[in-house]
């Protein structure tokens, strides 16, 4: 029953028999196949599918992880489309399907804020494309020219005639019309979706228990897995003793999955874990069994003054010009290693046989999950399917597939069988990717008359690139480090300073980085933000108007910080005992700002209020940016409030919610959101707001307490007056 | 088999007795609205009610648990989903990812059962799940609104 064989698809023998399984027994979660689309009747094009009942469904590649993105690429969609809003449904089309039909949906990657600013053309175009279509097939029924057709809400009207059809009763004829491929997308001031507020469109489920989540998954026949995996970074499996464990009740299979893991496959998840915890497992800790926090710290402070390091951002001569300055400020900030925490636990469920292999799972990355399979499966990618389930959180998490990985690993131990992996919390907490771990020394010269004539950052510490994707480094080099510090683009520094140095003295601990959502943004802001309020007091000079002296270039920046210092009234006196704080970047193509309210009193901090302001360029959906600004300061301030990954010999130590707290609905301060798009650019909702919660909450508490906090989470400090 | 009154059916269970009464109405009455999200009753997902109070599923042991207690689970909140706080979720848009959602609706409904218009601070006090998505600005109003469709209601 056991085996301990190392699985790999080089060496696993496959056994039994895949006899009785067919493929594509009915699935409960899914109306029909997305596989059936290349010969689908009534497909338009590869974004829309029109039904004879008037239903549009439309296709969308991007992941739902909770921010929206269904809904708003939907919007899109239909707005070149011209339906009927109340009758569209979406559906995810499959990465085989994508790759077999040479990428007709572009990238699936969730991640970045890219979802609608990296995809809003095509998807457009694929609306426009298939209202086209639709027009000509209701012309030529009619054999009148296209142009004197018009369409509104699925209705076709030939003008005149006056006579009338619908998408419905056309769907047919025009799947068979030929896609355009030079179509006018409609000037935005003729929108009509784009910009409402509209429901989204996968909330029903959500509030009965009805919608199916990746670990909810119960397929015919299924097992499920728990497992285990060195707690030690790079540590391996020495041994195991699967004989004390198998008799355990509803235990199938104890094996061990690669170097560094151990599964049970049990009838019910539960009965795996238990057993799992009952086996005797002994590990081979590596190299990184004697590695801390406290060691990673002093290693990174290290960085803070060597000679070395990868320049991000260089204007003028900041050495000349900070021997020059008048007066210099100087602080070193730190920030540690924060978890995604998502909600649902890493779980996938996968079902092998020898000539093929399929995937359930919660993932930002379709491609990236169906490349994980064929790669963990030995499969040609045509031969794999992953069918993505909705996300119970990603956060950047799920951009990554290793737990795809070992669910088809332990699967293919068991050929013809779906199994479902599901981590537990305990698994999810400690085999995390984490945010990475920095530190940063700014100084800053000012001149006679109080302005910043030099600014100099230095960041030490974790690149992602290096311990994610590293052939993705440019000469050693990670362009990520400079979120928010970057010359222009997405995350251009959004100040004056004619002479500045930003660079980056890369040092990796042995904790696995990863994508948290808002990235490097996060950190680099909250240095940024705090040093400037540090930087305008030794100016004597009020914080707003020395970040407005020191903008000149940004005036999209300009505006949403004025936005939000108005709304909260800067200047005007706050409420007794509330003191104000600022912030403001440029996040993944946005332009954002924040103003916080906050009280202290022994020594508790209240945030009251944060008024938010976002130029996001093209509003899409205004509520649901609402909901993403909200969101954004519950995961950023949870982090910068509470949240911490340390390591105690090689090991994290934080497990579950008791000893990785975040914020609760108590903890929720009022938000206001000021929704400000200036058009003419596409910028991202998803991230850039965490940046700006986080130090504008720091200096209002600041201001209430004359405390600079600089390392974080903030519960380590006494915030009680002295 | 241990019997269970669920949703107002009793059913047969063929579980250990220190089965957590989460895994048996997921994986035993496949009554999946019911979410696993930490084990140790710190976030909420698994929120049932038995006998009216609101209970974390994760760490109740099936043999706590006897026949004539009654348990509610999300999908028998209300058999069209018409309760208040379901109308006011789709009202209000609340949910994001969503996967808390059934554990916070569960909550919140043990609230209102027992305080038709509760105040923020009963709402501070009562509502300790965990959203990783922020929601907590959306629940809150979502509780209000469904204490107004209620008392309309009544």
């Amino acid at each position: 029953m056991s085996t301990s064989v190392k699985l790999s698809r080089r060496n696993f023998v496959i056994g039994g028999s895949a006899a009785g399984l067919a493929l594509g027994f009915p699935l409960p979660f899914t109306a029909r196949s997305a596989h059936a689309s290349p010969g689908f009747p009534d497909e338009i094009n590869a974004w829309v599918v029109v039904q004879p009942d008037e239903q549009v469904i439309i296709r969308i590649a991007r992941s739902e992880m909770g921010q929206g993105t269904l809904t708003g690429l939907a919007q899109m969609v239909a707005e070149e489309l011209e339906c009927d809003w109340d009758n569209v449904t979406t559906e995810y089309p499959s990465p085989t399907e994508n790759l077999e039909r040479g990428r007709v949906w572009q990238s699936f990657a969730t991640g970045g804020s890219r979802g609608i600013r990296e995809s809003h053309d095509y998807v457009r175009q694929g609306g426009a494309a298939a209202r086209e279509m639709l027009i000509a097939a209701a012309a030529a029924d009619w054999s009148v020219a296209p142009g004197e057709c018009t369409v509104s809400k699925g209705v076709i009207t030939h003008g005149p005639t006056g006579r009338t059809t619908s998408y419905g009763k056309v769907a047919s004829a025009a799947a068979k019309m030929e896609v355009p491929t030079d179509v006018k997308l409609k000037d935005p001031k003729n929108w009509t979706l784009i910009g409402k507020p509209v429901k989204r469109l996968d909330t029903d489920d959500k509030v009965t228990g009805k919608q199916i989540y990746a670990s909810d998954l119960i397929l015919p026949g299924m097992l499920n897995a728990a497992i285990r995996q060195s707690p030690v970074f790079g540590g391996t499996v020495a041994s195991f003793d699967a004989a004390k464990v198998e008799d355990m009740p509803g235990v199938r299979k104890v094996l061990q999955v690669e170097d560094s893991a151990v599964a049970v496959v049990a009838e019910r998840w539960w009965q795996a874990k238990t057993a799992l915890d009952a086996l005797p497992i002994t590990w081979n800790e590596g190299e990184h069994a004697g590695s801390s926090s406290e060691a990673t710290a002093k290693f990174i402070a290290a960085g803070l003054a060597a000679d070395e390091a990868f320049e991000g951002n260089r204007r003028g001569d900041v050495g000349g010009a900070m021997s020059a300055a008048a007066k210099t400020v100087t602080a070193d900030y730190a920030y540690p290693h924060q978890n995604h925490a998502t909600m649902e636990p890493m779980n996938a469920t996968a079902l092998y046989t020898e000539d093929r292999c399929e995937v359930w799972c919660p993932t930002q990355n379709g491609e990236g999950a169906l490349a994980a399979t064929a790669e963990a499966s030995g499969l040609p990618p045509t031969q794999c399917e992953v069918h993505k389930q909705l996300l119970g959180g990603g956060f950047g998490r799920r951009g990554a597939n290793d737990y795809v990985r070992q669910a088809v690993l332990i699967a293919m131990a068991m050929p013809g069988t779906p199994i479902k992996l599901l981590w537990t919390r305990e698994e999810d907490m400690t085999h995390g990717l984490y945010h990475p771990v920095t530190q940063a020394r700014l100084s800053a010269g000012l001149d006679e008359s109080g302005n910043v004539n030099a600014f100099r950052v230095r960041i030490s510490g974790q690149s992602i690139l290096a311990g994610l994707m590293p052939e993705r480094l440019g000469g050693g080099a990670d362009p990520v480090v400079f979120q928010c510090y970057a010359p222009d683009g997405d995350h251009a520094f959004a100040y004056d300073f004619a002479n500045l140095l930003v660079d980056h003295a890369m040092r990796n601990p042995p904790v696995t980085p990863g994508f948290w959502r808002g990235v490097n943004a996060n950190q680099n802001t909250l240095y940024t933000e705090c040093f400037i309020d540090e930087v305008a007091e030794a100016a004597g000079r009020d914080p707003l108007e020395f970040r407005l002296a020191h903008m000149t270039n940004y005036p999209k920046n300009q505006a949403v910080l004025k936005a939000v210092a108005e709304r909260a009234g800067w200047g005007k006196p706050a409420a007794a005992g509330v003191y104000r704080g600022l912030a403001q970047c440029t996040a993944f193509g946005s332009h954002i700002a924040a103003c916080a309210e906050v009280s202290v009193s022994d020594g508790k901090l209240k945030i009251h209020r944060i008024v938010a302001a976002t130029d996001c360029g093209y509003a899409v959906n205004p509520q649901q940016i609402e909901a993403q600004v909200e969101g954004s300061f519950v995961y950023g301030l949870s982090a910068m409030l509470l949240g911490e990954c340390t390591v105690e010999n090689g090991r994290i130590v934080q497990t579950n919610f008791h000893n990785y707290p975040v914020m609760l609905i108590r903890d929720m301060p009022e938000v206001e959101t000021i929704v400000m798009p200036s058009g003419g650019f596409w910028g991202g909702v998803g991230e850039p707001t965490i940046a700006v919660a986080a130090p504008a909450v720091l200096n209002a508490l600041y201001a209430a307490t004359g405390k600079r906090i600089r390392s974080f989470p903030l519960r380590h400090h006494d915030l009680t007056s002295a | 088999m241990a019997k269970l009154n669920v949703n107002g059916r009793v059913m047969e269970v063929d579980a250990d007795g220190s089965t957590p009464l989460l895994w048996v109405l997921r994986e035993n009455l496949e009554l999946t609205g019911t979410k696993y999200g930490c084990g140790i009753a710190q976030c909420g997902a698994c929120t049932v009610h038995i006998n009216g109070a609101p209970v974390r599923t994760c760490v109740r042991p099936l043999a706590s648990v006897s026949e004539t207690d009654k348990i509610v689970t999300i999908e028998g909140l209300s058999s069209d989903a018409s309760h208040p706080l379901q109308q006011a979720w789709r009202e209000l848009d609340v949910p994001q990812c969503g996967y808390c959602q059934t554990g916070m609706i569960m909550a919140a409904a043990a609230l209102l059962a027992k305080n038709a218009a509760p105040t923020d601070a009963d709402i501070d006090r009562d509502m300790t799940n965990i959203c990783r998505c922020g929601t907590y600005r959306r629940v809150r109003a979502g509780i209000h609104r469904a204490a107004e469709i209620g008392g309309t209601k009544a």
